[in-house]
């Protein structure tokens, strides 16, 4: 049984564009539902074509936010429009900040459930969302059971983004009521941090330390293996939290999901937090010196040996090609 | 300066989970304060310590009175703590745990922030920080990598998948903090024993006024229909390094073609 309509979150990149996350979701969303729109925190026009090439017929538009947060807006323009009568058999987005922050607003505001982290969704016999727990050993399946619309969260790279071929989407503007108190919150000024080398959670290739590389200034042979592959430097959650590297290099059940061609895990040892992340890889290598690591359990090639003596010489084994 | 601060006692990440025949979560062992909420509580001691006034004060949802978590950050420096226990939040999904501790923050007078971990590490929904602001109908800023008051505002810088934004709200207002935000501290052995007379007030569902049939199994608006083995991903070829292990890796290399 095919929904009638829902409505997916269109979540922006700095530059503006359609995010990667919200147009996998638009895929799975067109499968699943008669009509899809999209809806945004901002003026709509730069999304209108990007959304209805990816299925969407309309875009729900609030207008210009810059100054003001997403969360308590966006809900509000939402439950407004649902309160008007427009409202949608489910509402999508992708679990992430801002994903996060309109999807607990407007629950509140419906007084309805809202299931984050979900990797697949099906609406044979109601809506059936899945969700990994356990470090992804086990698959819970969960029905929404408090009517119309149900709010369900998904994690990067649950569906694979495909264009539909249609034109594009007419952009249509949902007002944001009044929020008082609640909206006072001020975003004042946007820091993008530079990047170079391809992005973590899109390249080909990541290599990713963690605590066996002993010391923070040995993360350079992350960086250097990772640059010479054309690659992606990744870290676990444990060196990010004692301040080695910034937190966007973190992989894992609150960092990045990486599904690489191959994926080298080097001093890691395979903490549950961090698999779910990275578990979906093609390939993964992993140096460990504990041949117990649990990393070993997924690894399709597993080094037992200090990260210190192999990496070095596997750096310059690559180099000498 | 008034902090509440939202923490979850846990059981310890260290051992496996495991469910209970309805579903739950196995909580029947000793539950630990969640790591991630250190860092929420030592955030809140900080900021009071610089106000020179007020205090700190915990909230918490647990089954069976559970407290072992609560004497820990009561010992880091927290001066009381209000428990919401009762059988009838068996089953409560993020929107019926936000109702609840938004309700326990209620009794706290004077509370001029609300701090939260940005996720639990078992349910790790994410969504209760910003639920509780909307029940409250406060202002919130959520994913904090730093937090600063100044003149009756707070300041935040805010993660975002780029970097992240500056931030400000008036006060009262509620703020989720992600890991490193700060150091927590160990509680000191004065503070472990100062920590076994401090108040912990231990209420219900009913004593905070909400109705027990609208939340739990019974108010959830979901229901578990299946519990799976995910697929598992098979072990390849493990080796020792004997000083040439480099050569296979660069060998697996070539093969997957990506050299």
């Amino acid at each position: 049984m095919a929904l009638s309509k829902v409505w997916v979150h269109a979540e922006l990149t700095p530059e503006g564009n359609l995010a990667p996350i919200s147009l996998e979701i638009l895929a799975k969303a067109r499968e699943i539902a008669d009509t899809v729109e999209v809806f945004t925190g901002s003026d709509g026009s730069a999304v209108a074509a990007t959304a209805g090439a990816h299925g969407a017929t309309k875009v729900l538009a609030t207008g210009d936010l810059s100054g003001k947060l997403q969360g308590v807006h966006v809900a509000a323009a939402l439950a407004a429009a649902i309160e008007a009568g427009d409202a949608p058999d489910l509402i999508l987005a992708g679990t992430t900040y801002d994903g996060r922050d309109i999807a607990g607003r407007l629950s509140v505001k419906l007084d309805k459930p809202v299931l984050t982290n979900n990797v697949d969704i099906d609406v044979t016999d109601g809506i059936v969302v899945t969700t990994p727990i356990f470090g992804g050993t086990q698959l819970v399946k969960t029905k929404f059971a408090a009517g119309a619309p149900a709010i369900a969260l998904f994690r990067p790279k649950s569906f694979v983004a495909e264009e539909s071929g249609g034109g594009a989407a007419e952009v249509t503007t949902i007002a944001v009521p009044d929020t008082g108190a609640a909206g006072a919150a001020k975003m004042i000024d946007r820091h993008v941090e530079e990047t170079t080398g391809p992005k973590l959670d899109e390249a080909a290739v990541v290599v990713a330390g963690g605590r066996g590389l002993g010391e923070a200034s040995k993360f350079e042979l992350i960086e250097d293996l990772a640059k010479s592959l054309k690659g992606a430097p990744g870290a676990s959650r444990a060196i990010v939290d004692a301040g080695w590297v910034p937190y966007s290099y973190q992989v894992g059940q609150t960092g990045k999901v990486v599904k690489p061609t191959v994926y080298i895990a080097a001093g890691i040892s395979g903490a549950t937090q961090h698999m779910v992340g990275m578990k979906g890889s093609k390939n993964i290598i992993a140096i460990n010196k504990d041949p117990e690591a649990p990393i070993f359990g997924v690894a399709d090639l597993g080094i037992v040996g200090d990260v210190h003596k192999v990496l070095p010489k596997l750096l310059e084994a690559l180099q000498a090609r | 300066m008034n902090v509440v601060v939202c923490v979850k006692q846990i059981p310890d990440p260290a051992d496996p989970g495991a469910l209970n025949a309805d579903h739950t979560l196995k909580r029947d062992g000793k539950l630990i304060l969640d790591e991630s909420d250190s860092y929420g509580v030592e955030m809140a001691l900080q900021l009071v310590d610089k106000a020179g006034d007020g205090e700190v004060t915990l909230v918490s949802m647990a089954p069976n009175g559970e407290v072992s978590g609560l004497r820990t950050a009561l010992a880091m420096g927290a001066a009381k703590a209000i428990l919401v226990s009762d059988d009838a939040l068996k089953g409560a999904g993020a929107l019926d745990t936000a109702k609840v501790l938004a309700a326990a923050i209620g009794r706290v007078e004077g509370a001029d922030l609300i701090l939260a971990a940005t996720e639990s590490s078992d349910g790790y929904t994410g969504t209760v920080p910003e639920q509780i602001a909307a029940i409250l109908d406060l202002p919130s800023i959520t994913f904090a990598k730093s937090v600063e008051i100044a003149d009756g505002t707070v300041k935040v810088q805010r993660q975002t998948e780029a970097g992240y934004d500056e931030c400000e709200s008036p006060l009262p207002a509620l703020v989720s903090v992600t890991a490193g935000v700060v150091e927590p501290r160990y509680p000191s052995f004065k503070g472990i024993m100062a920590a076994k007379s401090k108040p912990v007030d231990t209420v219900t569902v009913a004593d905070l006024g909400i109705d027990s049939a609208l939340v739990g199994w019974a108010g959830a608006g979901q229901e578990i229909v299946a519990v799976d083995a995910a697929p598992e991903r098979e072990a390849g070829e493990v080796i020792e390094d004997d000083g040439e292990a480099h050569l296979k890796i660069v060998e697996f290399l070539d093969g997957l073609k990506v050299l």
